[in-house]
């Protein structure tokens, strides 16, 4: 007996479907994964596949040419050095995924000679290259990066936006805080146990080392509280800063006092550590996501270089920002137009689903203005601009201020709207009991002032949103859900209207759902078939059109295209109907879930095309859960043609709206706002940017994470979409444990606000309440966030 | 016990070391990427057999 086996892929691991491409014994599925290959068994790199299986990308994608990085001023914004003979540069490769990624690209110097040093970077996909340009030079090694796989991905954003590189001074910050705070609780556990009278003069020493110990983690570590206090003073906010700033400098000068006048040992071991803790939160609260960028702009979206004719015909690439009005530019099939132009050559069949959300491509006559921002899907085309990049349609568009609103229509954080309160209740407590003392004795008036600001300085509640919300973060982020920052949980929680886009939202943008139920179809019937469907503008025909495009185009007579029905034809004496089943003769539906074309010529019956249904799975179960508490609307750029499909998942027909430009996007999610909704809105392209930023969250649906995602609070990927439910109630959640958090933390200031106000509050009992109170938030929220994950699912 | 003030001095000037050795890795960046070298250090044994084969070929070459 015979056993089949499926012949995969050496490089990549893909099944090789088509003619087999045999070397070395080995298997591969195409001619872009043969090349690798070569390239790597010529440079004896063949332990790449040692360390992994397939550890290849698959390369039936076509390659860049990289032209662009010969022109000095794009490179000279691009490395990060350059001398006489060494330049070093960090490029971007989405490629990277495994260990034998990482072993390859660092023996890239075995490939290129030129190449003198490369490390990886494995979570930011990064490599980092030295390289000799005498030797070889950056567009050499990026086709060569490119050949074997490893594209780098440079965009406008990389040569105009060079100053991400901030130092990050925080972790200096926590050490030199942690130092302080070890050496002073060493320092201070004597005075805890009681110093003999002999031995006094040891306590006194203690005091001065332990005040020494606090300058620097005041004025080192803690000089952000002051500075960011200071700021939302000047706005006229009491954000949480100004209590915790206020009860520092409280701190130190008790501290001080108490030295000075040698009435007690000070508070530098609550000094301390209230700094080290509150920096060990905000380390927790600023984990970034390195491997999403959420603060790209459209120039993101848009070509480094355009290739521009001169007047000698010659083809040179030129810096986008330096294509000027009249230029004559060339964009190759799948490039997008960089700027609003005038077609002068070519078949010009654009793409604008990036702008408009229509998917169907539009098709453009010579002398035409093509506007920024589609994407040519037909061959070549020659190009006059009319507007530089900087003035064009999509630039004016993303510059609109509604596009670059500040996001005061977010909601304000829980912390926000709390710790106003909490500084007006703690300073009003404080000077109130000052008053009480007054009369009796200002000593004990002054202590018990002090005291409560130090007591209730919010420490815990400081702590509770970041702990919280770092837990919570890591949990969406394993479910492939990666918010922009932390606020947005909240804002998530306290939504009840979501507005979804339609295309690449509800449904997927691949084209590639279509198959043949029936007899294979052999060269003229598939030729007559394509021939047909070109002369109809259906967006089904099309997709026929796009299954069959190897075909040839054939003399067809007599075309009749009957709307809602289907298209009639001659072609040589036979009959072909190609349309619905009621249309076609001898049709009969089998499945009535997806739409389908018929297929007869000459009579006979030859089967049908299965459009699958291109809506996300389990949509439906989607639109069920979520329909019960939030009120659910479909916007879309495109004509109605779903909308037999869609509209089972909405509440009623007028929730979903058709051809809504960008603009009526944005003022629909304004409108409901009006009206006190809280508005999610969930989309993909630029085309809806400005209703993300307008909506009081915005989610942008990806199936690339690397794609481009404007103006988003959040990033879902795909394979996520049906957690969405999920995800909210677990958002909800999160804000209800910082409220309960809230609670416990202000169950033990009320406990040392009681000794405060006595005027009793010793150094003793502020060194354990502070870390008690600390050490109870943190391992509450965690424990609780992590049992609402499992609740909900979200963790096995 | 007056040898506290020199053990105390001691002991902060020790902290004070590594508080300095700690910036200094900061600062050269050995804190950047804690991920890739875990993995790096797992390739080097073939690679050695590999290393004097593949340098000759390319002097030959040359």
């Amino acid at each position: 007996m015979a056993v089949i086996t499926k012949e995969v892929c050496y490089h990549c691991g893909d099944e090789c479907s088509s003619k087999l491409l045999l070397k070395d014994e080995k298997n591969f599925c195409c001619n872009g994964c043969l090349n690798v290959y070569s390239i790597l068994a010529a440079g004896n790199l063949q332990n790449y596949y040692k360390l992994n299986n397939y550890p290849g990308a698959s390369q039936k994608k076509e390659i860049q040419a990289f032209d662009y990085l010969n022109i000095p001023e794009i490179t000279a914004k691009l490395v990060n050095y350059q001398d006489t003979d060494k330049t070093i540069v960090t490029l971007y490769l989405p490629a990277i995924h495994c260990s034998s990624c990482i072993w390859l690209l660092e023996h890239l110097n075995k490939l290129d000679a030129g190449v003198t040093e490369s490390r990886v970077d494995f979570l930011k996909k990064q490599i980092y290259l030295q390289f000799n340009h005498n030797h070889t030079k950056l567009q050499q090694i990026a086709q060569l990066l490119t050949s074997i796989g490893y594209e780098p991905l440079i965009s406008l954003q990389d040569v105009v936006n060079n100053d991400v590189s901030k130092k990050d001074r925080l972790i200096p910050k926590i050490a030199v805080a942690g130092f302080c705070f070890g050496n002073v609780m060493l320092l201070a556990f004597p005075a805890y146990f009681g110093i003999a009278p002999s031995e006094r003069h040891f306590g006194e020493f203690f005091s001065l080392l332990s005040l020494a110990f606090c300058i620097p983690a005041v004025f080192y570590s803690g000089l952000d509280y002051f500075k960011r206090a200071y700021v939302s003073l000047k706005q006229g906010v009491l954000n949480i800063d100004f209590p915790l700033a206020l009860g520092i400098a409280v701190l130190l000068i008790r501290t001080i006092a108490d030295y000075v006048f040698n009435v007690g040992e000070g508070f530098a071991d609550t000094l301390t550590g209230l700094v080290f803790f509150l920096l060990i939160g905000k380390l927790v609260q600023q984990k970034t996501y390195h491997h999403l960028s959420f603060e790209r702009d459209y120039r993101s979206f848009f070509p480094v270089a355009v290739d521009v004719i001169n007047e000698n015909g010659e083809i040179i690439p030129i810096a986008l920002e330096n294509i000027k009005e009249g230029d004559r530019i060339s964009v190759k099939n799948q490039e997008i137009i960089p700027a609003d132009a005038i077609l002068l050559n070519g078949n010009a069949l654009i793409d604008f689903s990036f702008v408009t959300g229509e998917s169907k491509p539009i098709q453009k006559v010579l002398g035409e203005i093509i506007y920024a921002g589609g994407r040519q899907t037909a061959g070549s085309l020659e190009l006059e601009v009319i507007k530089p990049v900087s003035q064009s349609y999509l630039t004016g568009l993303w510059n609109n201020e509604s596009f670059q609103k500040a996001n005061d229509n977010k909601t304000k954080t829980f912390v926000t709207k709390v710790s106003h309160y909490f500084s007006i209740i703690l300073l009003s407590l404080a000077t109130l009991t000052l008053l009480f003392w007054l009369p009796y004795s200002w000593q004990t008036g002054l202590n018990a002032f002090t005291a409560i600001l130090i007591i209730a300085c919010p420490c815990a509640l400081a702590l509770s949103t970041p702990f919280t919300m770092g837990a919570a973060l890591s949990i969406f982020d394993k479910n492939k859900f990666y918010l922009k920052n932390t606020d947005v949980v909240e804002q998530l929680a306290a939504i009840d209207t979501i507005v979804f886009d339609k295309t690449g939202t509800v449904t997927l943008a691949d084209n590639n759902s279509i198959e043949f139920i029936g007899n294979v179809l052999n060269g003229l019937e598939s030729n007559i078939i394509y021939s047909i469907c070109k002369n109809s503008s259906h967006p089904l025909s099309r997709k026929i059109c796009g299954f069959l495009n190897t075909s040839k185009v054939i003399a067809i007579e007599d075309f009749k295209e009957i709307p809602g029905k289907g298209m009639h034809t001659i072609y040589q004496g036979y009959e072909i109907f190609i349309g619905s089943t009621s249309f076609v003769p001898h049709a009969s539906t089998r499945l009535v879930d997806f739409p389908q074309v018929h297929i007869n010529i000459n009579g006979e019956y030859l089967g049908y095309f299965k459009i699958n249904q291109k809506l996300r799975p389990q949509l439906g179960e989607l639109m069920l859960s979520l329909s019960t508490n939030y009120q659910t609307y479909l916007i879309s750029g495109d004509g109605n043609q779903d909308n037999s499909l869609l509209k089972h998942y909405f509440k009623s027909e007028s929730h979903l709206l058709y051809q809504q430009s960008p603009q009526d996007k944005l003022d629909f999610i304004a409108k409901q706002q009006r009206n006190d909704a809280k508005v999610l809105m969930i989309g993909d392209g630029l085309n809806d940017a400005g209703a993300l930023q307008q909506s009081n969250s915005g989610i942008a649906v990806t199936d690339n994470i690397n794609n481009f995602t404007p103006g988003s609070d959040a990033i879902l990927d795909g394979t996520s979409f049906h957690l969405l439910p999920d995800f909210l109630k677990f958002s909800k959640a999160t804000v209800n444990i910082i409220h309960l958090s809230f609670c416990i933390a202000v169950c033990y200031n009320i406990i040392g606000i009681s000794f405060a106000i006595q005027g009793k509050l010793s150094p003793l009992i502020a060194a354990i309440l502070m870390p008690l109170s600390t050490v109870t938030i943190i391992l509450f929220t965690s424990i609780s966030t992590h049992i609402q994950a499992k609740k909900h699912n979200l963790i096995s | 016990m007056t040898i506290i003030y020199f053990l105390i001095a001691c002991s902060v000037v020790l902290a004070i070391c590594f508080l300095a050795a700690f910036f200094w890795s900061h600062n050269s960046g050995q804190n950047k990427d804690l991920y890739t070298p875990a993995i790096r250090i797992l390739f080097d044994d073939e690679l050695v057999e590999e290393k004097p084969s593949n340098e000759n070929n390319s002097e030959k070459d040359n």
